[in-house]
């Protein structure tokens, strides 16, 4: 017998059910606990940078609306630079580029205000086009869903771009590029996320 | 140039898989294709960080974050603790731990739950903390109840606390949920049950720890949870970092 190798094995996943909400937003689920709430300012009032909406709306296999996910947002500041020791460089004061969104539990809306995330250092010097990290989480999803979001109107970032590139299927593509459109004189990125079937989101395993 | 240490791949055969008939709610909500594997860049070894002007030093105590002044929730006290490491053993200190629970009766406060049991007029259900510096967490709360469920016509979830976790990279992001030693329903659990192997399952079973107690108080359980480790810097291939 070899030696034992001794890493540890990681947690196992469990769905975050139908009352995340409890925990991660109490407020959407009707109480008042804590005297603030994570993740509801994703850039701070002093983010540099193109002031965004993001919105959109999850869809199961059957073309239903997800009423009950919850999403969290991980993303660069304007000059492509992530709130983390590890980042060189520095992000305003108050940007964490970290949110948190629940749906409308009628609708399955879902959006997000923030600034657009500048290009960030890919691997082997690589640059990526701008890009907000997401993670997925609802009753029957049993381990997170990682994609990301990218920008229509980066036509040429996104055509260069590393992880873009990686899925083989240029059809599939598609499912990452948000679509800007505008509201009351600010730009508005629609989002739809398809878990399942016809135009299935990309989805990766980071 | 940036060259950030990469997190040992996920482990996907122990993990659970996205479709899981038994549970039914993953079947509509499972992706089809396969997941696109992709090496770490800055975008997952990041991830947000959190301090003390995030969380205030009653969050961790649900015995008293949403109580009355002077009372308690009914049910059976406990301290809920351990530690949050890496697959390398190191202690992840001041990561954000979350949790969120059923009352006694296996009554959640929440607007979309009617089940019977009732609400506890002195019971949140939701706690969150930060490790200390070596990575360790307690929470003081009730165990929560069993409650049914609609998937087969007769399901009970066991007793459970969901937590959330998030170590120092997107990478690492993590909820799962924490049962009770000697809990005849994880067996039957059909949510337990998507975790394919038995090995896994025992790592989601918290035993009774009588070290921890506080006598006369409250009894204890101990949760240890395990997020991705990173790769040292040994080859020339490496990304560098940790
Ligand atoms: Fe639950």
């Amino acid at each position: 017998m070899p030696q034992e190798l001794n890493y540890l094995k990681e947690t196992p996943s469990q769905t975050a059910g139908p009352y995340v909400h409890i925990g991660l937003a109490p407020g959407a689920a009707g109480f008042d606990i804590y005297r603030q709430e994570l993740g509801w300012d994703i850039a701070g009032p002093n983010a540099k940078g193109e002031r965004i909406r993001v919105e959109g709306i999850v869809i199961d296999g059957t073309g239903s609306p997800v009423k009950d996910v919850l999403i969290e947002a991980w993303q660069a500041n304007a000059q492509g630079v992530y709130a983390h020791p590890e980042h060189p460089g520095e992000v305003e004061d108050g940007f964490r580029g970290w949110g948190r969104v629940i749906t409308d539990f009628e609708t399955g809306e879902w959006g997000f205000d923030t600034v657009k995330p500048g290009p960030v250092p890919g691997r082997s010097g690589s640059m990526m086009a701008p890009h907000i990290n997401l993670w997925i989480v609802a009753r029957g999803i049993n381990i997170g869903l990682n994609t990301r979001l990218y920008f229509s109107n980066e036509e040429q970032a996104n055509a260069a771009d590393p992880v873009i590139n990686l899925i083989e299927w240029e059809n599939r593509r598609q499912t990452l590029i948000a679509r800007r459109g505008a509201r009351g004189g600010q730009a508005v990125y629609r989002f739809d996320i398809r878990l399942q079937g016809e135009n299935e989101t990309v989805f990766f395993d980071i | 140039m940036l060259k950030p240490g990469e997190f040992y791949q996920r482990d996907r055969e122990w993990q659970p898989p996205a479709y899981s008939p038994d549970y039914k709610t993953s079947v509509a909500r499972s992706p089809r294709n396969a997941l696109i594997s992709l090496q770490n860049s800055m975008s997952e070894i990041t991830g947000p960080v959190f301090g003390h002007n995030d969380v205030d030093p009653i969050d961790n105590d649900l015995l008293s974050n949403y109580a009355k002044p002077g009372e308690s929730p009914i049910g059976e006290r406990i301290i809920l603790h351990g530690r949050v490491l890496d697959e390398n053993g190191r202690p992840l200190p001041n990561t954000l731990v979350e949790i969120w629970q059923a009352n006694a009766g296996g009554r959640y406060r929440h607007k979309k739950d009617t089940y019977l049991a009732p609400i506890d007029p002195n019971f949140g259900g939701c706690g969150r903390v930060l490790t200390d510096e070596n990575g360790y967490y307690h929470f003081r709360t009730v165990k929560p109840g069993a409650y049914p469920w609609r998937n087969w016509v007769n399901n009970w979830r066991p007793a459970h606390i969901h937590m959330s976790i998030f170590g120092t990279a997107f990478a690492q992001r993590l909820i799962t949920q924490c049962y009770f030693e000697g809990d005849p329903l994880i067996a039957r659990c059909p949510i337990v049950n998507t975790i394919p192997d038995p090995k896994a399952v025992e790592r989601l079973i918290a035993p009774l720890d009588l070290n921890a107690t506080i006598p006369l108080d409250a009894i204890a359980y101990k949760f240890d949870i395990v997020l991705r480790g990173r790769r040292s810097t040994l080859f020339e291939n490496r990304l560098e970092g940790n």
